[in-house]
């Protein structure tokens, strides 16, 4: 019997299209759901936060100015991307989840690729549906049209560890904005393995980053971030949670977090263009009609 | 042919009649469909900026009686107002647009009396456009299953409104009209200084036979409006005033469930190229800062000129200026009438001594004020750099900034150049940069060759720290309803 | 130069680059300013709503007297119609001999004649349409020798039409040239450029006919024939004071502006003036450089005028019929 010995990932954070370990230089035990241990995760620090939405920041304006029909189909690259290494996703998914049968880790990835495919298909959608003309009483020519906020910071629930976070990244992305999500804390694998899978489609650079460690050391600086427009705290617990909101009242930065029907995660109630709505700003255009 | 000299043209003072209005001499706070007083029996006096004279006294509401009032919406909203159809929801909401079109000289004249406002923009705008938004949203209110694609919308509950001094009436209509449309009920706090409009509308809901606590109005001041903020049995907050409370009221309902919509300050570019109709612009950029006398949130206060034309606009603008006058709010010719309140007098003196000491160059064409109450001259600032006060600051005064720039992405740099992101103008006869400008702006109205222009049917609000949800039209069904699946 | 070229920014963009008229480039190079009519509507309804003083609205009257071109130009006119025209013209009221004589009477070609022998002596002018009124396709030499003619048999002012055909057309060097001509067979005679702004289809086409107009040599520039439909309307008044505006602040040259067809009260007369005093200011409210051209606007005037003194609404029927 040859034995081979296997060969460990490193998990390292992904910033600008780039993995890398913290500048900190710290990491910290992701433990499995039998207690042993799976890997060392990067505990990022305040400053890869920074530096993620530096990232996310410089990569938004090319992004949004995509047409949509080009971002449509770069997420559903992603889709396809994620198809072929299904294995290694329901691999992570199971390893990673308390509990979690084959047929579960299964089924959750094949939710994630799903949702992408869903969303990849609002890309040139979803303006049409939220936007349009406004009849005004007046002789004037007038639009609405959703626009993306800008540079969200999302915070991914815990469990499961894969369909909530593409179930708010997906949403956050497609209508032009970039993102900084921190991982789930406890299962911060499937997110870094998700980015591999990002950097392997045809998502710019910068426009997912996506940071790991610990929610109380890095979701502060996210929400106190003067670039950061939109938050998404479902992966909040509600202390932390209010706490972040406090602190993005500062800069009159919303804050959004999944609705108990939206957290059916499986379901249908989870998506939906409303949810790319959250993170939009709709921008309104006037113009006289005359000779 | 005979030789003339110049004739001069005078207007005549054309005073609109103040007799459609009956003040009484104080106000209690309207609670469950009745005219209460306040539980501490506190009142303040409500003044006429035009001539600083108090024209009532008015209930100042303590946190008991904010918690009467949502404790009387909670009822109203529970007890019935929830589960009634839309159909019959939208029949409230047309009654009350139809009152106030019946009664719009007298809202008019009162807005005016208590605001200072000219009478031409309380009569011809803001009455009309109050009525206006009820009409909208009441035909809103049994079409909400054609709204929202795929979802059904849901009442929050009990809406905490707090409304400020510029556009009182208005104001309560944007806030009122699409919160009850959507089923909820309401507690509304209007400005310390403008609350005999909102008052008289209580009448109107009275005579319009809405329910009893359907809708609330307790007037007081900031005290007030933080209870309001801060009672455990306020679902959702809608809050239209300045950036700093903006900030305050955030942080105080968070971690709380309760939804969030703000509507703060603004610092508009109004970006003038050289192609640009350049009489109509002018008309434009007086529209958009001196329209209520600049205490407008979307006004444009920093006027954006190309090189090109800078000298001819601003030449214009000046002889504009000129013309317009400024006095009596009451008056039919006044274009300019009475700052709201001393203290916003104070601020607006303060920040135009700022500009001047920083260096700008200020002008502010001939014209008598009135020797009492509170006004200000039209004023424009030339000279002035992107660094100072006076065009970083919200200023809620009729005072312009002028910036020139060379090229549109120069325009669209200074322009983006502010943490607000309320409003903007582009003038330019090319239409393809127009589009491309209106893309580039980082404001949630773009008004292209005009300015200043409003409509229910046409959503309002904005980017960045001019806050977020929006005003009018579908869009502004969204923060009063729970999308459910 | 063809119609479909981008946006035309100066007088001599429209012109023959070897412009035969010798023009000053200072002149011919004043800005074209684009219009967007819904603004420029929206500011001619609002200057429409001003309330005008008692006492000035008394002065007011007397104004839109003194800048009346009172008009007849009908198949139908006869010496006698114009005679009695002239005599009203120099005392509109018979009964209140302290009501100004008019600007102008204006007439056809044919009765300048009557109307100069019946206003001699008077302050009122003659003014005669000619070149071609009210189409202005007769033959050129036609239409220059009619000019001509009319200053010959003694007309002050004389009101010729654009040729809109050429306009219209993009042949501005000719619609210029013409101007040009008719200006120098003007001799000392005053020229009116009528517009018919009726026929130019647009407000950027009203503000580019006054730019060339007033660059051509026009010393006002004049709305309507009163022969269409559609004639002097506030933005209309507006658009071209506005063109007057440039003019004056470009080159220094004070054009008049001459409001005609469809002025019938007295409220229409005070709403130009509101508009032309508030955009061109009060030095424009005087006949050398304001006119309003009508016939049956002076009974009207007269009416308010009366009931500004004694306070009572006037018959119709009580004042002159002609």
């Amino acid at each position: 019997m040859s034995s081979r010995l296997v060969v460990n990932k490193t998990y390292k954070q992904f910033v600008g299209g780039a993995f890398e370990r913290s500048e900190s230089g710290r990491s910290y035990p992701v433990v499995g759901a039998g207690g042993q241990l799976l890997a060392h995760a990067v505990q990022g620090s305040r400053k890869d936060v920074r530096d993620a939405v530096a990232a996310a920041r410089s990569a938004q304006g090319s992004w949004a100015g995509r047409t949509a029909y080009n971002r449509g189909q770069i997420l559903y690259r992603v889709a396809e991307v994620m198809e072929s290494r299904q294995a290694e996703f329901c691999a992570e998914v199971l390893r990673a989840g308390d509990g979690c049968t084959e047929e579960a880790a299964s089924r959750e990835t094949a939710a994630a690729i799903d949702r992408w495919v869903w969303y990849a298909g609002w890309a040139d959608k979803f303006a049409t549906v939220l936007g349009g003309a406004n009849p005004v009483a007046g002789p004037y020519f007038n639009l609405s049209v959703p626009e993306p906020a800008g540079v969200v910071g999302i915070v991914a629930p815990d469990e499961p560890p894969l369909l909530p976070l593409v179930s708010r990244l997906a949403p956050v992305i497609v209508s032009g904005n970039t993102a900084v999500v921190l991982a789930s804390e406890r299962c911060p694998l499937v997110a870094v393995t998700l980015a591999e899978t990002l950097a392997l489609s045809d998502i710019p650079s910068g426009v997912v980053n996506i940071c790991t460690g610990l929610r109380n050391e890095l979701v502060p600086p996210l929400a106190r971030h003067v670039a950061v427009d939109a938050l998404d705290l479902t992966g909040c617990d509600p202390g932390l949670s209010a706490d972040a909101a406090r602190q993005a009242a500062a800069t009159i930065t919303r804050v959004v977090s999944a609705s108990t029907a939206e957290r059916q995660w499986a379901e249908e109630a989870a998506q939906s263009p409303y949810l790319i709505d959250a993170f939009c700003e709709t921008k309104t255009v006037w113009h006289p009609k005359g000779r | 042919m005979e030789s003339a000299g110049g004739f001069s043209l005078e207007y005549a003072p054309a005073p609109e009649s103040v007799a459609p209005v009956r003040l009484a001499s104080q106000y209690g706070l309207f609670i469950g469909g009745e005219m209460v007083e306040p539980g501490a029996g506190r009142l303040a006096a409500t003044v006429n900026p035009a001539t600083g004279e108090a024209l009532a006294e008015v209930g100042v509401a303590e946190a008991v009686d904010v918690d009467r009032a949502v404790v009387a919406a909670r009822a109203a909203w529970e007890g019935g107002w929830r589960n009634l159809p839309g159909a019959e929801r939208a029949k409230y909401l047309y009654r009350v647009a139809r009152l106030l079109q019946e009664r719009a000289r007298e809202f008019a004249v009162l807005e005016t009396m208590d605001g200072g406002k000219p009478i031409r923009e309380s009569r011809d705008l803001d009455i009309p456009l109050a009525a206006a938004h009820f009409f909208h949203y009441a035909g809103w209110a049994d079409k909400l299953d054609y709204a929202f694609s795929g979802r059904r919308a849901a009442p929050l509950g009990v809406a905490a409104q707090i409304i400020p001094w510029n556009f009182p009436l208005l104001m309560a209509a944007w806030k009122l009209a699409p919160a009850l449309a959507c089923g909820n009920t309401v507690v509304l706090k209007p400005a310390p200084t403008t609350p005999l409009t909102a008052l008289l509308l209580a009448e109107v809901l009275r005579d319009a036979e809405i329910p009893p606590g359907v809708v609330n109005i307790v007037t007081g001041d900031d005290a007030t409006g933080a209870a309001l903020v801060a009672h455990p049995g306020v679902d959702k907050v809608a809050f239209t005033g300045s950036t700093e409370v903006g900030r305050a009221i955030g942080a105080e309902v968070a971690g709380t469930g309760k939804r969030l919509t703000l509507e703060l300050g603004g610092k508009a570019a109004n970006i003038v190229f050289d192609d640009a109709a350049l009489d109509q612009v002018t008309e434009g950029i007086v529209n958009g800062i001196y329209f209520n006398g600049g205490q407008v949130c979307c006004a444009g206060s920093r006027l954006l000129v190309q090189e090109t034309v800078a000298d001819t606009v601003v030449g214009k603008l000046q002889q504009r200026m000129n013309t317009l006058r400024v006095g009596d709010p009451l008056d039919k010719n006044t274009d300019i009438g009475a700052i709201n309140s001393q203290a916003q007098l104070n601020r607006i003196g303060e920040l135009v001594a700022s500009g001047v000491a920083e260096g700008a160059e200020l002008y502010t064409p001939p014209c008598e004020l009135p020797e009492r109450g509170f006004f200000h001259p039209p004023a424009l600032f030339t000279n002035v750099s992107t660094a100072h006060r006076i065009a970083r600051e919200e200023i809620f005064g009729p005072v312009l900034s002028v910036l020139t720039f060379r090229t549109a992405e120069e325009a669209v740099a200074k322009a983006n150049n502010t943490p607000y992101g309320l409003s903007a103008g582009i003038w330019t006869e090319k239409g393809s940069r127009i589009l491309w400008m209106a893309d580039q702006m980082q404001a949630g109205v773009v008004w292209a060759n005009t300015f200043n222009r409003f409509d229910p049917a046409s959503p309002f609000g904005g980017y960045r720290e001019s806050g977020y949800g929006r005003e009018g039209g579908r869009a502004g069904l969204l923060p009063y309803v729970e999308l459910v699946a | 130069m063809s119609l479909l070229s981008p946006i035309l920014y100066r007088v001599s963009d429209l012109l023959a680059a070897e412009s035969p008229t010798g023009v000053a480039d200072a002149v011919a190079g004043v800005r074209i300013t684009p219009v967007d009519a819904v603004g420029l509507e929206q500011r001619a309804a609002g200057l429409c709503t001003r309330s005008l003083k008692t006492s000035s609205k008394a002065a007011a009257l007397e104004l839109a007297i003194r800048v009346m071109d009172l008009t007849t130009l009908e198949g139908a006119d006869t010496p006698e119609r114009v005679q009695a025209l002239c005599a009203r013209a120099r005392r509109p009221d018979a009964a209140d001999w302290s009501v100004p004589p008019v600007a102008a009477v204006c007439v056809y070609p044919e009765l300048v004649p009557v109307a100069a022998e019946a206003l001699a002596e008077s302050p009122v002018a003659v003014a005669s349409v000619a070149g071609g009124f009210p189409a202005g396709l007769a033959p050129w030499e036609v239409r220059l020798a009619e000019i001509a003619w009319a200053v010959a048999a003694g007309a002050d002012e004389v009101d010729i039409v654009l040729n809109r055909s050429a306009f219209l057309s993009g042949r501005y060097q000719k619609a210029y040239d013409e101007i040009a001509a008719a200006k120098q067979a003007c001799g000392s005679a005053h020229l009116k450029v009528i517009l018919e702004t009726g026929e130019l289809g647009a407000y950027d086409q009203i503000r580019r006919a006054s730019m060339l107009a007033m660059v051509a040599g026009a010393d006002f520039i004049k709305t309507s024939t009163g022969k269409i439909g559609t004639s002097a309307t506030p933005p209309i008044a507006l658009c071209m004071a506005e063109a007057i505006r440039d003019m004056a602040e470009q080159t220094g040259r004070a054009v008049g502006l001459k409001l005609a067809g469809g002025i019938r009260t007295a409220k229409q007369a005070w709403h130009y003036l509101v508009i032309v005093g508030e955009t061109l200011g009060p030095e424009w409210l005087t006949p050398e450089r304001f006119r309003l051209g009508a016939s049956s606007l002076l009974n009207d005037v007269l009416m308010q005028r009366s009931k500004l003194g004694d306070g009572c609404y006037q018959r119709r029927e009580d004042f002159s019929v002609d």
